[in-house]
């Protein structure tokens, strides 16, 4: 037997790599950090700590502006723009629901009925991605305009009179209405959905199904007991993609909306590019809304990690 | 309306499948299929791989359709049943145990679907039947594989299911577990009288655990039987040589007088009960099992009315303890297995020229028409 020819492997010492050797160890996940530690820092650290520091302060852009430490920025932009904040809230808040109940079955369906035509469906779902943004936000503007399609079945189906009558539509007309608005918004963010609730289904073993219903579970009791609980990775991941971008957009508002629609995105971009000294507060506002948007995802993900939420 | 309703239970009664089919496209996995499965046996399905055993099984079960024929439980024809509503459970071959839930939510899974409220005692008595009681809190990820083939059998067990499948449950288990876990799955079946329809390719298994051996083939059932039974009376070579070994000698029936039947097989005439033979004319596959077969040196005294055929030499001889395995070349060219028991006699050497014989009542006769290689190599390969 050749082990009886080595040393005993308990007396052998474990050889160690000489000090320089082991200091280059200890460096490498350091050194391969580093790309990402100073793309971070550039790009995310320092851009916060100049909105920060811009939001206290006074001026404007032909005088220049300097830091006063004027906490008030963050009082004028609360009070001024809270209905902006309750819509970009509610907007965000719809958009994230309809995406859910809307996006869930296609990627269920995708997940367990798509067979070989799996990976096809899926790239369909993202292709419309590969068109600008804005573009197709712009397409929906003549696809819901008056004298398009839609309008006009709404209109002799009695829709509009309905929604109008609620606040989400204005007159005859599906434009320039919050519900255009959320429309768009749902539109744009479907995919964040449907992916990351495809990949959580696709990984959950249809054999689960049939146990499920060997052990007296008809297809919903099913999809309740088993398929739920194992997808709300998906669910959770699904939702923060959809409404984290969700919060701070403006463009469907821009395009879609109307004066009374406006969101705290829209506020931003007037306050930052247009207004000759909107940099404090559009500063404040926006940290504001990073901030918020923070707490409310950190509040969700503590319930996600329990059982709360199925 | 009590949950037994809901289920159709009640009546109780025999498993009954009739002329059962299933088929993928053209091509046919199960064959008119017909069954009779008794309340309370330990019936077992054997098989190789891919001769519709799981097939089978999920049509009882209700997640595959038969394209043909009738499932009976007892009276009640439940061929359209869903899954739901049968009272079937299945030990999945996988296991396919929740991995969201822990072990007692497990195997609370069935009570507490059929709005059984006190579940906490009955999973209890049943953690404790499958000796699992102190891993309740576990997730089925953190259990070892025999572990989690005994919560799949508890989860299926506690709702006291009419019949009771189990899909190669030991499959993926090491030798010495499934030996043990057979031992266990027959004690468990005894003590708790349900009907169980065992499938698996290890015809090992089959015969330690079952009451009643299916043999299937190609989606049909090739025969049915007591483990004895099957052993010592196969009605076709693949049962004869996928159910342990046996010698199969081709040959010419001679003639039937009264309860013997006379066969010439390499110029030398054979006998065999007519009982056990199943032609009586023309080509014969005379069988006989390995550890019937005794070995005499060339040219030494046999005795009377003993099947002998002469001119052997001995190709292979291992010694195992209980016994001896020879491997013995006759003229033809063929060769036969013997096992002999160790004894104390003496261990005839490769090369050695001997006569092999045995008792006429230990043969049986098939068949000439068949192949007599089938089953030989699967039995091999589910071995592996
Ligand atoms: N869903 C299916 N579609 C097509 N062929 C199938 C399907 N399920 C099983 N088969 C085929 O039917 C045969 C029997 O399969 P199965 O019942 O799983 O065999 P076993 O359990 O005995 O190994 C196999 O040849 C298999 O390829
Ligand atoms: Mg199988």
């Amino acid at each position: 037997m050749s082990v009886s020819l080595q040393a005993p492997p308990a007396k052998s010492p474990v050889p160690q790599p000489p000090p320089a050797a082991r200091r280059a160890g200890l460096l490498t996940p350091w050194i391969l950090l580093l790309p990402g530690l100073l793309w971070l820092v550039v790009f995310f650290l320092v851009p916060i700590l100049t909105s920060v520091g811009a939001s206290v302060q006074t001026g404007n852009a032909d005088q220049g502006y300097r830091l006063t430490w004027d906490w008030g920025n963050y009082g004028h932009g609360l009070s001024d723009y809270l209905p902006q904040y309750g819509h970009s809230l509610l907007y965000s808040v719809l958009c994230t629901v309809f995406c859910l109940l809307l996006g869930y079955p296609v990627a269920y369906c995708i997940a367990f009925r798509g067979g070989r035509f799996k990976s096809l469906l899926m790239a369909l779902v993202v292709v419309p991605s590969f068109t600008s943004f804005l573009i197709r936000t712009i397409a929906w503007k003549t696809i819901l305009s008056d004298n398009g399609p839609i309008v006009s079945v709404l209109n002799d189906l009695h829709v509009l009179n309905a929604t109008t009558a609620m606040g989400w539509t204005v007159g005859n007309h599906v434009l320039a209405s919050p519900a255009a608005v959320v429309f768009g918004m749902v539109y744009n963010f479907l995919p964040f959905m449907i992916l990351p609730l495809y990949t959580s289904l696709e990984k959950i073993d249809p054999r689960l199904h049939e146990a499920g219903s060997d052990l007296y579970c008809d297809t919903f009791a099913t999809w309740r007991r088993v398929t739920l609980p194992l997808s709300m990775p998906g669910v959770v991941g699904g939702t923060l993609l959809t409404f984290i971008p969700a919060v701070g957009d403006y463009i469907n508002a821009q395009l879609l909306g109307n004066p009374n629609t406006g969101v705290v995105g829209q506020k931003i971009e007037d306050l930052f590019l247009r207004q000759t000294d909107g940099y404090p507060v559009g500063s404040a506002i926006s940290v504001v809304l990073m901030a918020g948007t923070l707490i409310l995802v950190l509040l969700y993900i503590r319930k996600a990690g329990t059982e709360d939420l199925i | 309306m009590s949950s037994n309703d809901v289920l159709g239970r009640g009546t109780g009664g025999d498993l009954r499948l009739a002329g059962l089919t299933k088929r993928f496209g053209s091509f046919t996995a199960v064959d008119h299929l017909d069954l009779t499965i008794p309340q309370g046996s330990f019936f077992a399905l054997l098989g190789a791989s891919g001769c519709g055993k799981t097939t089978t099984l999920r049509m009882v079960s209700g997640l595959e359709a038969p394209s043909e024929g009738r499932i009976f439980l007892g009276d009640d024809d439940v061929t359209e049943r869903k899954p739901h509503r049968r009272p079937v459970n299945t030990v999945f071959q996988n296991y396919a145990l929740f991995p969201h839930l822990d072990v007692y939510e497990n195997v609370a899974f069935g009570l507490r679907r059929r709005g059984i409220k006190d579940v906490k005692q009955q999973v209890a008595d049943m953690l404790d039947l499958v000796e699992l009681g102190h891993l309740a809190r576990r997730r089925p990820s953190q259990l070892s594989g025999g572990q989690q083939q005994r919560i799949a059998l508890a989860r299926a067990l506690i709702n006291q299911p009419q019949v009771l499948l189990l899909d190669e449950p030991l499959g993926a288990l090491d030798l010495k577990l499934r030996r043990q876990m057979q031992i266990e799955l027959k004690r468990i079946q005894t003590e708790v009288g349900l009907t169980f329809v065992h499938v698996t390719h290890d015809q090992e298994e089959a015969m330690t655990m079952a009451d009643t051996i299916a043999v299937m083939n190609s989606g049909r059932i090739e025969q049915m039987g007591s483990p004895a039974d099957l052993y010592e009376n196969p009605g076709t070579t693949f049962v004869a040589n996928f159910l342990g070994q046996s010698n199969l000698i081709p040959g010419t029936v001679e003639g039937v007088r009264g309860d013997v039947v006379t066969v010439t097989a390499h110029g030398q005439r054979l006998t065999l009960p007519a009982d056990r033979c199943r032609t009586d004319t023309g080509a014969v596959i005379l069988g006989v099992r390995p550890e019937k077969v005794r070995l005499a040196p060339a040219g030494s005294a046999l005795p009377p009315g003993v099947n002998a055929l002469a001119g052997g030499v001995v190709s292979d001889a291992s010694f195992i303890g209980v016994s001896t395995q020879y491997l013995v070349r006759l003229p033809s060219g063929e060769e036969l297995a013997v096992f002999e028991q160790n004894t104390g006699c003496e261990i005839q050497r490769p090369g050695t020229e001997v006569v092999v014989h045995w008792d006429p009542s230990q043969s049986f006769g098939l068949d000439g028409s068949q192949d007599i290689e089938a089953g030989a190599d699967l039995d091999e390969e589910s071995a592996a």
